[in-house]
């Protein structure tokens, strides 16, 4: 899909694929058949720029087509190269402009809660994303009000847009800051799925607390010459790269 | 205003569960009669209001009619991009609403003068910009904004603005209440500006015109058919705002205007020039150095009708 629509984020989606695997193979309570079932588990994918991956693992899921995928970033397409709602089943919210999507999360958490349903919700994030305020005005408010049907999964792949986290802002010590706004915390291997499926399965991690889960990824995970490199968060894959990339992951 | 606003809103909040407030806390000796009555309806998102659109769009998505509650720009401005995405894009039952506006806050600071919100919120997809002119349209513009599915951001003064309307009119968003009909002449008022102009206007008629008085309570979607009725059957339109003259009132009205075929009526934006204050004032103050008080409207409309109709100052 990003090769051919030459689009950007290869690496961000690689990094967050076997999460979202995960959650739609064996976490998320949701009816394909019935996208708008009210006690559905909303799945928030905060890191709209991971839109690829996102429409593949909703349309896996059964919501739509696989034949859709082909409108990604398409002329006269509704997929657009941002995570897009609009006239695609299954994607609750629209994102692109990082910091928006885990307020939105918080407000459905707390209107959960309030109203005593059983339903819960996730929030997709980017390491980078963390920056955005607007995501610590959330986590603040959702520590306080005790939101445990809150899970936040942070794909941690230690590369934002223009250079490694660490070398940009640095989060660390990342954990401790969600243990110190009243979050329960967990650091796993975003790519061991057995040890996320666990994870993501036991929520919340400590009662009446809701969840962070970090997750550590590799950028570009699969590909060796793509990994934990900054290059791929925004080039495009060329043919014969795509051809090599494809080969390199069914082997593995 | 505001206390008709929050009366109106305890009464749908009583009849309507789904209806929800979020204050960015703000609200001091307005809010906790709501709060304390429906404490399931009611959250204090605390001094963040990207959290507070953030937090009513994921209410609003989880089926609840929520109103955002802030004074001037804060509500607004500092979380415009959650407003655009998430509450107009998502078509989310959000109800942004500001008090405070134009120059509410005067001696406050200009931090706290509302004077771009209108052009701003106006050009967002989806939205609905109500601006009422007193109190009883403050109550039937709350009712009405409840009754429309979508974002819809309500314009509010502060407390204790005069009641013009006689009557309860008939309220429809989108439609322009008609408060006196006339062929020479036609007022357009939105939000505080309407009193100032119930009095132009009688002052007006006192020297033997035919006024029009039009009150604009909603400014998207705008009636642009009593535009072009005041534009071609009167030969001066004049908008009345407190509200920079660029992309509020003055400037929909405008743009209705110049795209007219044929002889039109002569438009002129009466609001606040589109620059910081540069003293201290409080709001009448700062209104009369804008010539919104009644003394500088009727200096900028007489000059411009006298040559018409030989009007004597």
């Amino acid at each position: 899909m990003i090769s051919s629509a030459k689009t950007s984020h290869i690496g961000s989606c690689l990094s967050l694929a076997d999460i979202l695997a995960v959650l739609y193979g064996s976490v998320l309570r949701v009816d394909p058949a019935l996208p708008e079932w009210p006690d559905r588990d909303r799945l928030i994918v905060s890191k709209g720029h991971a839109a690829a991956v996102t429409y593949a693992a909703v349309a896996e899921a059964g919501f739509m087509p696989l034949e859709r995928l082909g409108e990604y970033a398409r002329n006269g397409g509704q997929l657009y190269g941002h995570v897009t709602h609009a006239g695609v089943p299954g994607v609750e919210m629209s994102n692109g402009s990082l910091g928006h999507g885990l307020p939105v999360g918080t407000g459905m958490a707390l209107a959960g809660k309030r109203d005593r349903r059983s339903w819960r919700v996730f929030v997709l994030m980017s390491d980078g994303e963390c920056d955005e305020g607007s995501n610590w005005e959330a986590i603040m408010f959702a520590g306080h009000h005790k939101l445990d049907n809150l899970t936040i999964v942070i794909d941690y792949n230690k590369i934002q847009s223009l250079d490694f986290v660490a070398k940009t802002i640095g989060l660390e010590p990342f954990a401790d800051k969600f243990t110190a706004f009243g979050w329960g915390v967990c650091e796993v291997d975003g790519h061991d799925v057995s040890a996320l499926r666990r994870t993501l399965e036991s929520v919340p991690i400590e009662p009446g607390k809701p969840s962070a889960v970090i997750a550590h990824t590799i950028k570009g995970k699969g590909v060796s010459w793509m990994e934990n490199k900054v290059l791929w968060h925004y080039r495009p894959p060329a043919e014969d790269e795509l051809a090599k990339a494809l080969a390199e992951v069914a082997a593995s | 205003m505001r206390t008709a606003f929050i009366e109106a809103l305890n009464e749908l909040a009583d009849k309507d569960p789904r209806v929800c407030l979020v204050v960015g806390d703000l609200g001091y000796s307005v809010i906790e009669e709501f709060a304390d009555k429906h404490p399931d309806q009611f959250v204090n998102a605390g001094v963040a209001e990207q959290n507070m659109i953030g937090l009513a769009v994921g209410m609003a998505l989880s089926g609840k009619v929520v109103f955002t509650y802030s004074i001037a720009n804060f509500g607004t401005l500092r979380c415009l991009e959650q407003i655009r995405n998430d509450v107009c894009y998502h078509r989310a039952n959000v109800k942004v609403v500001a008090v405070g506006c134009g120059l509410a806050y005067g001696n406050l600071g200009v931090t706290h003068h509302a004077s771009e919100d209108v052009a701003i919120m106006r050009a967002l997809p989806n939205m609905t910009v109500v601006a009422p002119g007193d109190p009883i349209e403050a109550r039937l513009g709350t009712r009405a904004v409840v009754a429309l599915d979508g974002p819809a951001y309500l314009r509010l003064g502060r407390a204790g603005e005069p009641v013009v309307h006689a009557d309860e009119p008939a309220f429809v968003l989108g439609r322009a209440i008609t408060m006196r009909e006339g062929s020479d002449l036609t007022l357009i008022a939105s939000g505080s500006m309407l009193a100032t102009a119930d009095r132009i206007a009688a002052q007006l008629a006192e020297k033997g015109l035919s006024v029009r008085l039009l009150s604009m309570h909603t400014i998207k979607p705008l009636d642009r058919e009593a535009i072009v009725r005041a534009a071609t059957e009167t030969r001066f339109v004049f908008t009345l705002e407190e509200h920079s003259i660029e992309g509020g009132l003055g400037g929909a009205v405008a743009e209705v205007m110049a795209e007219l075929d044929g002889s039109r009526a002569l438009l002129k934006r009466i609001g606040l020039r589109p620059q910081f204050n540069a003293v201290v004032g409080d709001q009448k103050y700062l209104k009369s150095l804008h010539g919104l008080d009644e003394e500088g409207v009727m200096k900028t409309i007489q000059p411009i009708i006298a040559g018409s109709y030989r009007l004597v100052g």
